[in-house]
């Protein structure tokens, strides 16, 4: 498969990976938490930068993704994905280790993807999330990673997503984890998280 | 050829740290539950901490600084062995000062200087399940996590204080991490165990042997399990070390001669050294071992 200039992975994988890695490690580790992201790989869009790095890092052969319409419809991401992971990519959400979201305010409800058992929590989906904004304001959230309480708001995102952040923790210890990605930042929603409050949570 | 160039960055294949960093992520997210791994045979003995070496390599990068610790000290055998493997297969600087060291792997100790946001601990685990004296299978034990179906382990406790008059577990003692799961803390002393709660520093467990890994993110609620009536209660010293003076912190005894002499002094080697080494510490001068 010949690839294009723009379709580049890592130039240094062992270094880059290790550093993507910790970045969301440390945004895993910091529910709500907004950092920094300087990745510089130029994969076909609608793949951002910063989540063709996280998912470079962190899939591979033993792993599926999944992706949803924005992003499957363009040939170009499933190559790029196929060629510099080895990762499967599979059609039910469910069954997906990683989902990628192009279009988060349509995305299929969080309920619909791989909780993991009673058992077995871990066979869940991290969900790589890509926004058009991330901020510090919004809603509130309490749980480990957090000193006190945290305020994080992502959009766009479903008016019903906080709602369904409630949800995911009530099935705790199942659930599904999401990372939040725009051009230049990450962040991180582990299921521990608990969303105390927030806008579309106080006006219901 | 140096060493580094033979082998991969931190030694483990890369394919092998995307597993560990996968596991790792969903133990942060999931604190106190054990997440399987398929642990790799390492180039030591599983009794040297194979699962905290592992979880270690799968984290360094080159702008770290490692600290190794073994019963709180830098220089005994294994402590000394895991800081040159990494120095070899990472050339990574390596440090003994708690407060410069971004990850710290340990094996029986929490450091007595504060750790902060930003670094990590990494604990050798042999153990990692904390019902399996009760339990021995798995699938009983996983169905117990699984339901938070943890009576045993409390009427186990309170056998404890029957026969003892009080807790008698003085390592390992359990703790239930934020309202769910119970956790083994790895063979630390008990008198450690309020160090984990609400911890700034993220801290990671690996068992190479039982192939687990498990989390605690940073500010994260630990507790030690008790009962009303007999709470938790941490190990306490009647003597300061004999060396620095520090009081409220861990001892070890210390046999100075063939004659049964012996001293009580920190087992944290970088504490007391740094307390001996400051200019206006108020330690005692240091006094000759007793004959
Ligand atoms: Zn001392």
């Amino acid at each position: 498969m010949a690839l294009s200039a723009a379709q580049r992975g890592f130039d240094d994988a062992v270094r880059e990976s290790q550093r993507t890695f910790r970045l969301v490690l440390d945004a895993m580790a910091h529910a709500g938490r907004i950092l920094r992201s300087d990745a510089t790989l130029a994969p076909p869009p609608p793949l951002l930068s910063t989540s063709a790095s996280i998912i470079l890092a962190l899939a591979d052969f033993e792993t599926a993704i999944w992706l949803d319409e924005p992003a499957a419809d363009c040939p170009a991401v499933a190559d790029f994905l196929r060629f510099h992971t080895g990762a499967r990519l599979v059609r039910a959400c469910r069954d997906a280790d990683f989902a990628i979201i192009a279009a988060p305010a349509r995305m299929p409800p969080l309920a619909s993807f791989a909780q993991g058992t009673p058992e077995y929590p871990d066979r869940s989906t991290t969900l790589i999330v890509q926004v058009e904004a991330l901020a510090g304001v919004g809603w509130q959230f309490r749980g480990p990673g957090i000193q006190d309480s945290a305020h994080f708001s992502a959009t766009p995102m479903p008016l019903d997503f906080p709602q369904q952040l409630l949800e995911n923790r009530a099935r705790f210890p199942r659930g599904v984890d999401l990372v939040f990605a725009t051009s230049t930042e990450i962040a991180a929603l582990p299921r521990s998280a608990r969303i105390t409050a927030g806008p579309a949570c106080t006006s219901r | 050829m140096s060493d580094a160039a033979h082998y991969n960055f931190a030694y483990l294949d890369e394919q092998t740290k995307r597993m560990i960093r996968r596991a790792l992520l969903k133990a942060v997210a999931i604190p106190g539950y054990q997440v399987p791994f398929a642990s790799r045979e390492m180039p030591m003995p599983y009794g040297w901490g194979t699962g905290g070496v592992q979880v270690t390599a799968s984290v360094l990068g080159p702008d770290d600084i490692l600290k190794v610790i073994d019963q709180g000290a830098d220089d005994t055998t294994n402590a000394v062995s895991i800081r040159k493997f990494f120095e070899r297969t990472a050339g990574i600087a390596t440090t003994t000062h708690t407060r410069d060291a971004t990850v710290i792997q340990t094996r029986h100790r929490i450091p007595e200087a504060p750790l902060k946001e930003g670094q990590i601990l990494v604990y050798q685990v042999p153990i990692p399940e904390p019902l399996r004296f009760l339990e021995p299978r798995e699938t009983e034990t996983r169905r117990q996590h699984a339901l938070e179906d943890y009576g045993l382990m409390h009427v186990k406790l309170y056998e404890d204080i029957a026969r003892h008059g009080h807790i008698a577990t003085t390592y390992a003692y359990p703790v239930k991490v934020d309202d769910r799961y119970i956790m083994d803390p790895s063979p630390t002393p008990k008198f450690d165990n309020p160090k984990m709660d609400m911890c700034p520093a993220l801290q990671l467990f690996g068992a190479g042997r039982e192939k687990r890994i498990y989390a605690l993110p940073p500010y994260t609620k630990v507790v030690s399990l008790d009962f009303e009536d007999h709470p938790f209660e941490r190990t306490k010293f009647d003597r300061g070390c004999e060396l620095c003076g520090a009081e409220g912190i861990y001892l070890d005894e210390v046999v100075t001669d063939d004659r049964g002499g012996c001293m009580y002094v920190c087992s944290d080697t970088d504490y007391c050294e740094g307390r001996r080494a400051a200019p206006h510490a108020a330690a005692p001068p240091i006094r000759e071992a007793r004959r």
